[in-house]
């Protein structure tokens, strides 16, 4: 493990230790610093913690908000609430799944500039139906809307 | 600005009007004294962003669908030169959508700045909890909330006062007092606009909450997909903390209180009270069984009441204006209001809040204005996917909690979608079994494996591949798991599928038999072909579809084999022009 991410875990570790928080926001904490739920990361944790990492994948594995993987640099949210779903999610999500190029047991593309994810409401239903791109969110999208909101993200690597 | 408001663009509208008036007003003080630029919260009528409200001289204008481009008119016009744009002024229904509401908890949202403790300060906050702390004892405060009648706003409707009892009379040594804002129903956004646009009001409520039970520790748990509101409530704490809202001996008294936020981390399943609680204690967020319930052993064993957001946003109100006043609103079992996310297919979407009891249909074509695209109403879906569909014979239905809980659907958190004749039944029934499969916690096996039996039954008959006594056989299965699951989320996970099946039978029969899909929603059922006198031979259907079944020269009529066709819909979804049916 090199320096830097020491560091950083060193940090995310005084923080929460601080704040008397629990595993989940431990997980949190690494997410937002390191992108996704690294292996290495979790057993620095388990060792420095005393507390087994199957624990950790425990609370991993449940919560869908965690990641195991890498992902892409623009994350791409079609939202799949009741509404959104009504008009017209599944029609979205393989229109994207299309342009990215997505194979049916792929999320996130070869060049690793986008990653394709599901939510299961962001709450806002009355511009349904809703895509996030990274924060910005995009109302009432249309499959050909989308395909051109993702072409401004294209060739920006 | 809600959620809503800033991806309409709320927030370009804003800047465009701080640009307008600095350019207009850099030698004219008047115009900066006559407006005020006022970020507000969530104004409920969410299809109508961007709504601006421009006040000259005590007179208020609303106008709808603003944009930055917009802004420059709108400045020079009517601030500057004191004529209205009548034409971008809000219609009739704008006024039909509010006028049909009562609002309590939405009263100040949209009126007030939500990142403001000041603001909030001036329509009487913190006097409820400065009066319930400084005059009245715990047991008067919750005789106080029993006397109102207000229940539980997260689903179960269980009395609130009579909850807060029962914790009350444990003897322990501490208590908790939680805020559940963990809003998992798709399809609701009650909880998450009350936070963006009043956050102190729930902080408020919970002050009286936690000083009625003695729980020197509160936690806010909130959705992480609701950044906006993690924000808002943030700052509001922080501003809470600085004036002496929160911390010790607050208002002179000898009573101690903080708040803690607790991100969610996505499971559906945290929340049921339980979950909810070993999700703050860092585990995995299953449910146990009840009892013991929270309110004897709750967060790290000691006795804690858990309430949702709207219903701690209530409480300000009852203190200020009396039990009596609140409990002479809604019905007779139900009082008070309810906030409804109305959404769907119908004209107003948008945020509501009604007093409880009123007839479903005065909902849904007074205040919603209607079916959108004068479609004919199918059903209306509530509770999320705990609920049910409600269907045309049931419009005159009371909305309360057991008014929709007598025709098999439930309040939920109140999150209200409107289907017309385009939506397939069975389509919607499958549409909530994946997600409940799919957030079940996987720990009693009636909810683990009957919601994956169900799915399966239903993802078949979507597909045409419905067999005889499929019906029969998903209504056996979903009574099994209603009655067998361990927690909320399986007890109502089969809800769909009962209500659909006892109101719409019909369709389900014509998957099955007919292998028709009525609402022509189910691709695998359906036939796709092109009409020739509307088909201009753009090619987009051609280039659209991954099977190569459409052929056709250019600028002449496509056609479309179906020996290849796979009824994904990618030709449907292409054609600009309408010539690609499917029946």
């Amino acid at each position: 493990m090199d320096k830097q991410m020491t560091e950083t875990l060193e940090a995310i570790y005084d923080k929460c230790a601080a704040n008397e928080d629990n595993i989940i926001t431990v997980l949190q904490e690494i997410q937002s610093k390191i992108g996704y739920i690294q292996e290495e990361a979790v057993n620095w944790f388990a060792e420095r913690t005393n507390i087994p990492p199957s624990k950790f994948y425990g609370v991993v594995t449940f919560y869908s908000q965690f990641h195991q993987n890498p992902r892409g640099k623009n994350i791409v949210t079609v939202c799949c609430g009741t509404v959104c779903h009504v008009k017209g999610a599944p029609r979205i999500i393989s229109k994207v799944r299309e342009d990215l190029k997505l194979k049916a047991d792929q999320d996130t593309t070869r060049d690793m500039l986008f990653t394709l994810e599901r939510v299961n409401c962001v709450g806002a239903c009355s511009i349904a139906p809703v895509v996030l791109v990274n924060e910005k969110v995009l109302g009432k999208v249309t499959p050909s809307k989308i395909v051109k909101s993702l072409s401004e993200y294209k060739g920006k690597p | 600005m809600g959620t809503g408001g800033i991806a309409a663009g709320g927030d370009l509208v804003m800047e465009e009007f701080t640009k307008q008036f600095e350019a207009a007003g850099i030698e004219n003080a008047k115009v900066k004294e006559k407006c005020r630029l006022h970020k507000v919260g969530c104004r409920g009528f969410c299809a109508r962003d961007v709504l601006v409200d421009i006040t000259v001289d005590g007179e208020v204008s609303t106008y709808q669908y603003i944009q930055p481009d917009m802004v420059s008119r709108l400045v020079q016009d009517h601030v500057i030169g004191g004529r209205p744009v009548n034409e971008w002024l809000v219609g009739d229904d704008y006024h039909t959508f509010h006028d049909n509401q009562t609002k309590i908890v939405l009263g100040d949202l949209g009126k007030i700045d939500p990142e403001s403790i000041d603001e909030y300060l001036a329509v009487d906050g913190y006097k409820a909890a400065e009066k319930a702390l400084t005059t009245m004892t715990p047991a008067e405060i919750i005789a106080t909330v029993k006397e109102s009648g207000l229940r539980g706003r997260g689903g179960g409707g269980f009395p609130t006062g009579l909850k807060w009892s029962f914790c009350a009379a444990n003897k322990s040594d501490q208590y908790y007092i939680i805020c559940n804002a963990d809003e998992g129903d798709p399809g609701a956004f009650m909880d998450r606009s009350v936070i963006e646009g009043n956050p102190h009001a729930v902080i408020e409520g919970m002050i009286i909450g936690a000083y009625a039970i003695g729980a020197s520790i509160g936690y806010v748990y909130i959705r992480a997909e609701y950044p906006l509101a993690v924000d808002r409530l943030h700052k509001a704490l922080q501003d809470a903390k600085e004036k002496g809202y929160l911390g010790n001996k607050l208002f002179g008294t000898d009573f101690n209180f903080k708040i803690k936020v607790k991100l969610g981390a996505g499971a559906f399943v945290c929340g049921e009270e339980t979950a909810l609680i070993a999700s703050i204690e860092g585990e995995r967020g299953m449910p146990r069984a009840k009892p013991p319930f929270p309110a004897n052993k709750g967060l790290w064993g000691k006795p804690t009441i858990i309430n949702n957001v709207e219903t701690f946003a209530n409480l300000p109100h009852i203190f200020n204006k009396g039990a009596a006043w609140y409990a002479s609103i809604g019905s007779e079992k139900s009082k008070g209001t309810k906030v409804i996310a109305l959404t769907g297919k119908i004209r107003n979407t948008g945020l509501i809040e009604v007093p409880m009891g009123m007839p479903l249909k005065d909902i849904i074509f007074k205040v919603g204005g209607g079916i959108e695209g004068d479609r004919l109403f199918k059903a209306v879906q509530t509770g999320g996917p705990s609920g049910g569909c409600i269907p045309q014979q049931h419009i005159d239905l009371p909305v309360d909690y057991e008014g929709l809980a007598s025709v098999g659907s439930m309040m939920g958190s109140g999150g209200m979608v409107v289907l017309d004749e385009t939506d397939c039944m069975v389509n919607i029934s499958k549409f909530f079994l994946e997600f409940t499969q799919s957030e079940s916690c996987g720990k009693c096996v009636p909810c683990r494996i009957g919601t994956k039996r169900l799915l399966e039954i239903l993802t078949r008959i979507t597909e045409g591949e419905g067999k005889e006594g499929d019906i029969q056989l998903l209504q056996e299965l979903a009574e099994d798991v209603r009655d067998s699951s361990l927690c909320g989320l399986g007890m109502s996970a089969p809800n769909p599928v009962i209500s659909t099946i006892k109101y719409f039978r019909h369709e389900y029969e014509a998957h099955i038999k007919n292998k028709k899909c009525p609402a022509k929603v189910c691709n695998k059922l359906l036939t796709f072909f092109i009409r020739d006198d509307m088909c201009v031979g753009c090619g987009m259907c051609l280039r659209a579809c991954p099977v190569n079944a459409v052929a056709g020269e250019k600028k002449l009529p496509h056609k479309i084999d179906n020996n290849l066709c796979i009824q994904c819909g990618s030709c449907f979804d292409a054609c600009k022009f309408s010539a690609v049916l499917k029946e």
